[in-house]
């Protein structure tokens, strides 16, 4: 194992291995200190990053923060590793690669043939030594498109999950949530309900009910109902439509065991979602989420700081080629992230981190009621992520999640950043807005008074 | 013709008539709009919410008043405390909030539990509200049946400062065979009294979070005390049947779901019309 240092005003600043140095990097956060691995000073930080600007990135294919033999997701990382796709930078250093990716011949072709040659733990070092605006305008460089009923990810375009949750996941409640949701022009990267249990007949139930109001509208998007996935390939099994199977995942072994699954079972559950051939336009199946300090929680971090294992969880993701990846980054708590700047900044590492490696990356911008943060926080980090590039955003009627008790982006906060940035839904979302008489010419809500006839009907029914 | 005059009520806010469904729902939808934005009222509404979901985090448990309360209702009551000392160290170190401080283990010790069947705890978590105003509710309906079934109850722990994983010594040091918690979840903007369960089979210090059963939303407004006394009775008796929690103990049950067969709602007509 090697040593690092960096010499500053007379002291010598010494890390004893690879970990131990991305972990004085990373900027300030709860969770690191929690864990006892953060710098322990400021100037020490910053020393940790001069050195970590020096380290080659190779180095991370020779040294891996958690051992080969010890993890799978190590395991996967090294055995997927392309050579070839790495070439371009393989003489590079940490800091030399964060200029080359500033460059402006440095394009969307180059880098989405660069992701398989590089590693969670390259990305995760350079985005340690970035500012904000470089990893908006890296994020804004890098295009994952994925499809399934629609098309994500294209360029000036931004999508929203339509989360129409409900405590007891009454039915009406539900439906109640998805009409004013379609009505705000919300749902195109996904209708995905977070069940109130974990039930079988009940996700089935949900399943089918999401299937019939896509059906019947003719909705150009796909449903989920976000269950663990073992519970989704029972539903499966009991023939319940499903278009997405979800699950939480992480960055090592140990902390994904803590979430009861390793990637046999991830694979099971793309190859059921797989086998019901389900999509229209594309055949990406599963929906994944993660979040920075979740393996921790589950006491599988391996001393490795929280960004750095957060950016191995996309590693898992992009084994399974998924729709949908969105890290939920204010959700897990002030424990990991501890104030709206710490949940600022993680937001854009994970959206960087996560295009960076091909995957599909969308933001939960959100927040906990015991978390120093506020709706301010939650506008600028959305902005920010319009800026970037970003696959979609979550929609809930007015940021206020009933079933899980956090606070994430409204409907109308899509909409004011669409509105300012110039962003659109999914073309195919798109077109259906507009022909159901949702959307005028300019892309904006177009309904005053009256409802158009089909939700009227439906309406209608409603008071009877 | 501007926004201003499509208006019903207040000037340049158009208003959504399907606001009248919020009868199904605690759900802000049909807030109306002030361009593609949130109008001023819904804006306003919001940050009282948020003021006062954050003040409810920071309500201490009132110990002397839930002691008397469940003291009329196990002949043991014992309380506790986890390591952390006070609401901001219990919010940075959750690490502190599933460990029993030195004198909470001592006086765990000194009853000489050898075993029970089953150790309940009732702990704060981030609302002593819901633990305040529906932990006995709860109780009351579960009580009788766990009775019924001849299960040893140890004796029940009232818990300050603590977090989920808290069951697990305490369960532990009674030599329990199962362990229910009772804990106040993190106040949402319109449920600041939500109260969660959570079941784990052989509760011992070193649990994962996969081994544990959750039955959320415990409120009046929320998951409905009957059916969550269902559900948790569901969880006990396959538990001991097959002696596990957790992923592999799937809720199969199938309790009278409120959901029905999901059609029924009004997005969905039984009948084409």
């Amino acid at each position: 194992m090697s040593c690092w240092y960096y010499d500053t005003g007379g002291r010598r600043y010494r890390f004893e291995s690879l970990r131990e140095l991305m972990a004085c990097a990373t900027p300030a956060r709860s969770g690191d200190e929690l864990a006892e691995i953060a710098a322990a000073s400021g100037e020490e930080r910053a020393a940790a990053q001069l050195a970590l600007a020096e380290v080659p990135l190779a180095r991370f294919l020779e040294e891996p923060l958690i051992p080969y033999e010890e993890d799978e997701v190590t395991r996967l990382i090294i055995d997927r590793h392309d050579a070839a796709a790495f070439r371009p930078v393989a003489g590079m250093t940490v800091g030399e690669f964060r200029n080359y990716l500033l460059c402006h011949d440095v394009g969307s072709e180059q880098l989405s043939r660069l992701a398989p040659g590089l590693t969670p733990e390259m990305v995760a070092a350079v985005s340690k030594i970035m500012r904000l605006q470089d990893l908006v305008l890296v994020g804004h460089k890098c295009r994952v498109v994925t499809a399934f009923r629609n098309t994500i990810g294209l360029p000036g375009r931004l999508s929203t999950r339509l989360q129409p949750n409900h405590p007891t996941d009454s039915a009406t409640g539900i439906a109640a949530s998805i009409l004013d949701g379609l009505l705000y022009a919300s749902g195109d990267a996904v209708i995905g309900i977070n069940p109130a249990t974990d039930n079988t007949g009940t996700v089935v139930t949900l399943l089918k009910m999401l299937d019939d109001i896509i059906s019947r509208y003719a909705i150009p998007a796909q449903s989920c109902v976000l269950t663990h996935v073992t519970t989704a390939i029972e539903a499966i099994e009991r023939g319940a439509p499903t278009d997405l199977v979800f699950q939480s995942i992480a960055g090592t072994e140990s902390a994904n065991r803590g979430f009861g699954i390793d990637l046999a079972v991830l694979r099971e559950g793309h190859d059921a979602a797989q086998s019901l051939g389900r999509g229209t336009v594309g055949q990406n199946v599963m929906y994944f989420e993660t979040g920075q300090g979740s393996a921790l929680s589950a006491n599988g971090h391996h001393g490795v700081d929280q960004q750095t294992l957060e950016a191995r969880a996309y590693a898992v993701a992009r084994e399974f080629e998924p729709l949908l990846v969105n890290t939920v980054v204010g959700f897990i708590g002030p424990e990991y992230l501890f104030d709206g700047k710490q949940i600022i900044r993680a937001g854009l590492e994970d959206h960087f981190c996560g295009k960076l490696l091909g995957v599909p990356m969308g933001v939960d911008v959100c927040y906990t009621n015991h978390a120093e943060a506020d709706q301010d926080d939650m506008d600028v980090l959305l902005t920010l992520l319009g800026a970037a590039g970003c696959n979609y955003v979550m929609g809930i009627p007015g940021s206020d999640d009933i079933m899980l008790n956090y606070q994430t982006t409204s409907f109308h906060d899509a909409l004011y950043v669409r509105e300012v940035l110039g962003l659109k839904a999914a073309p195919q979302f798109e077109a259906w807005l507009a022909q159901m008489g949702i959307t005028d010419h300019h892309g904006r809500i177009a309904i005053e008074g009256e409802l158009p006839p089909a939700f009227a009907h439906a309406l209608a029914r409603s008071a009877s | 013709m501007t926004d201003s005059e499509r208006t019903s009520g207040v000037p340049g806010v158009i208003d959504n008539p399907w606001r009248t469904l919020s009868r199904h729902t605690d759900a802000r939808i049909g807030l109306g709009r002030a361009g593609g934005s949130l109008p001023t009222a819904p804006h306003l509404e919001f940050q009282l919410a948020h003021a006062r979901a954050r003040d409810a985090v920071h309500l201490p448990l009132d110990s002397e008043t839930m002691m008397a309360t469940l003291n009329e209702r196990f002949s043991q009551v014992v309380r506790l405390q986890s390591r952390a000392q006070d609401r901001g160290e219990y919010l940075r170190r959750p690490d502190l909030g599933r460990l029993l401080s030195d004198d909470s283990r001592e006086q765990l010790a000194a009853m000489q539990v050898e075993q029970c069947d089953l150790s309940i705890s009732v702990v704060d978590g981030l609302s002593a509200r819901a633990i305040h105003e529906h932990a006995a509710t709860l109780l009351d309906r579960l009580l009788p049946p766990i009775r019924e079934r001849g299960w040893h109850i140890g004796p029940l722990a009232l818990v300050e400062q603590g977090r989920v994983a808290i069951g697990d010594p305490i369960g532990e040091a009674l030599g329990a065979r199962m362990g229910v918690v009772l804990i106040g979840e993190r106040p949402g903007l319109s449920s600041p009294d939500s109260l969660g369960v959570y079941f784990t089979w052989q509760p011992r210090s070193g649990r994962r979070d996969s081994e544990r059963n959750c039955v959320s939303n415990i409120r009046p407004r929320g998951q409905s005390f009957e059916a969550a006394t269902t559900l948790i009775l569901y969880l006990l008796d396959e538990a001991s049947r097959r002696e596990l929690s957790g992923v592999e103990l799937k809720d199969d049950s199938e309790v009278a779901s409120q959901l029905g067969d999901g059609r029924g709602n009004f997005l969905l007509p039984d009948s084409a019309d």
